[in-house]
């Protein structure tokens, strides 16, 4: 392989990474299984899209992105806490409502950004950067993701969000809302995934209704990936973890593709990724994604305990 | 202090599996009083616990804490001035948070969670000088997360995550249980030496009427949820430990239904 075809999995990796970010936070850290975060991907793309092709600057389409994307967490999150809609479905009826909201948004199927300023047309034309420019501002853009993600974790309230989907009850007796934690988590992670979207749109110069197709899944497998290979040992482990995971997918699927896997058996082979990876139960146990097994396994481990004791 | 008047709670209300766990509750709890709560299983003392710290609304009746009528507080609300301790060492604990994150969650128990710093550096002072009390050299692993210790240690850390923020209250739900003799009665030690320091209102559920009975100032025994004896005073210190399944016998019609009780009063001690 290139050297190109590798810089370009690194650029995706880091680009995808907000979004794998995301995606840590609501499976991992919130514990919520979150089927927003296709739609709010999407969302992020035709926003940022649209701001840009309306005239507005691309830093600042970003930034409307993330406020869009933490809206979106917002609905799932209210659907869920006042509602009392179960977590999965919550996440479904906003990405099912979204998909018309996104259409509206960009006003057709797709949008082109071949012939407009973004951000890395700018980052392009930076001599000095040679052909890294795309690579180090993705490498920018995460890391300020990750440095502020930790520091918030760490407040008061980052930690409320953490125990949150830690121990539910626990952190409840200790006088935290819990709804509210859950509203702020899924805001938050939300924000991150259309931030990426938005960086993609301008990645690839174009945004496009299906584009978040499978968001999921594809950071499922890079947070699997990540946390088996760099591990989640802390708190800061567990972020890089998740973009370092988010890198390598992206690797494999480059790889796959240079092998000659037709574009479209992705999705299938994504999802396989998943499968088998959750099928061991020792790398289930281990990477604890507690949020994707059914509840029965977790209820019947610890009414068996009751029981016993 | 506490005060609960004509408490009534029903789970499943209308439907097959109706079940009326608390019937007409009214207890009184002074300032500073220990009371130990025993009954058979299924009495009603965890729903009576859950129900003063909110956990369950109820049907009928009041809670009053230092008179103020708090029946329809949510839990989180009261939870400023409640210290629970859960009987599943699991339960009480952050399993993915290190030992002193899961000391900030208490310390802030009851305040807004803001975006301040988790946890600052007098706190961690604070904790280590509180941990080394517990003497199970928990201090020296303050960022050890809290999934890697064992049952006792986890529940010898939940009890000093209730009591870091002094609550008003004190509910102890079979604290012990799950956990070996020593390690029990390491804990129970541990939670006397707490209760006392802070002079705390403690309702304490236990199995051990032994126990029940060396414990405390009061000692309650609840069947089919209601309160069927309560006993305090010098009458508490003549009472033995075949006195209460005596009792028992008498004012419920049946046999103290929990093998566990049998087991402990025979040993006379854990
Ligand atoms: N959440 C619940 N839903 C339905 N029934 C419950 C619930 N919690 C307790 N119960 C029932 O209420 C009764 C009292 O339970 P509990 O207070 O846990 O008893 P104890 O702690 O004295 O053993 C039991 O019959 C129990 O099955
Ligand atoms: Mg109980």
């Amino acid at each position: 392989m290139s050297l190109n075809v590798w810089l370009g999995a690194l650029e995706q990796g880091l680009l995808w990474g907000a979004m794998v970010v995301g995606v840590y936070m609501t499976f991992r850290v919130l514990d919520y299984p979150d089927l927003t975060i296709d739609s709010a991907f999407t969302m992020g793309a035709a926003v940022a899209a649209k701001f840009i092709l309306s005239g507005y600057n691309p830093w600042l389409s970003l930034v409307v992105a993330i406020l869009c994307g933490a809206l979106a967490g917002l609905i799932t999150g209210l659907l869920h806490t006042r509602l009392r809609v179960a977590p999965l479905l919550s996440g479904i009826l906003t990405m099912i409502a979204l998909y018309s909201i996104n259409l509206r948004i960009m006003g057709q199927a797709n949008l082109s950004l071949l012939r407009v300023e973004t951000i890395f047309t700018w980052a392009k034309g930076l001599p000095a950067l040679g052909p890294f420019g795309p690579a180090l501002l993705g490498l920018l853009v995460v890391a300020l993701v990750l440095i502020i993600l930790h520091l918030f974790l760490k407040t008061e309230l980052g930690m409320g969000i953490r125990a949150t989907g830690d121990n539910e009850q626990m952190i409840r007796s200790l006088g935290v809302n819990t709804s509210t934690m859950k509203l702020v988590g899924l805001a938050i992670a939300n924000a991150l995934v259309a931030l990426s979207g938005g960086l993609v749109a301008q990645y690839q110069g174009f945004a496009d209704i299906g584009m978040g197709i499978g968001m999921i899944i594809a950071g499922l497998a890079s947070v699997i990936i990540g946390e088996a290979l760099v591990g989640s040992q802390t708190l800061f482990r567990a972020l890089l973890a998740a973009v370092t995971g988010s890198i390598i997918y992206r690797a494999v699927i480059s790889l796959v593709l240079q092998l000659g896997l037709p574009p479209t058996d992705l999705k299938l082979l994504t999802s396989l990724i998943v499968v088998i990876a959750m099928s061991f139960p020792l790398v289930r146990q281990r990477l604890g994604l507690r949020a994707l097994r059914l509840r029965s396994e977790q209820g019947a481990a610890t009414g068996q305990r009751s029981q016993d004791l | 202090m506490l005060q609960l008047v004509n408490v009534a709670k029903t789970f499943n209300p209308g439907g097959v599996n109706e079940k009326a766990a608390l019937r007409e509750i009214t207890l009184h709890v002074k300032e500073g009083e220990v009371v130990t709560i025993i009954g058979s299983n299924g009495a009603g003392k965890s729903t009576l616990l859950n129900v003063i710290a909110g956990v369950y609304e109820i049907e009928a009746g009041k809670v009053l804490l230092d008179s103020q009528d708090i029946t329809r507080w949510p839990e989180h609300i009261r939870a400023a001035w409640i210290g629970r301790v859960f009987q599943d060492p699991l339960k009480g604990t952050a399993a993915s948070m290190t030992i002193e994150e899961n000391l900030a969650l208490a310390l802030r128990r009851g305040r807004p969670r803001r975006l301040h710093r988790g946890i600052t550096p007098s706190e961690r002072q604070l904790f280590k000088e509180q941990l080394a009390l517990l003497g199970l050299g928990l201090e020296e692993r303050m960022t050890t997360r809290v999934g890697l210790l064992s049952g006792g240690q986890r529940q010898a850390l939940t009890v000093l995550m209730a009591t870091i923020a002094t609550p008003k209250l004190l509910l102890l739900d079979e604290h012990t249980a799950a956990l070996d003799p020593r390690t029990a009665r390491t804990v129970v030690e541990l939670t006397e030496k707490i209760i006392a320091r802070h002079r705390l209102t403690t309702l304490m559920v236990t199995h051990n009427l032994e126990q029940a009975l060396r414990t405390g100032n009061r000692t309650i025994m609840m069947h089919e949820g209601r309160i069927i004896l309560d006993l305090s005073g010098p009458e508490r210190a003549r009472t033995t430990v075949a006195d209460l399944l005596k009792m028992f016998e008498k004012a419920s019609g049946s046999a103290f239904a929990d093998d566990r009780v049998l087991l402990t009063g025979n040993q006379g001690s854990l």
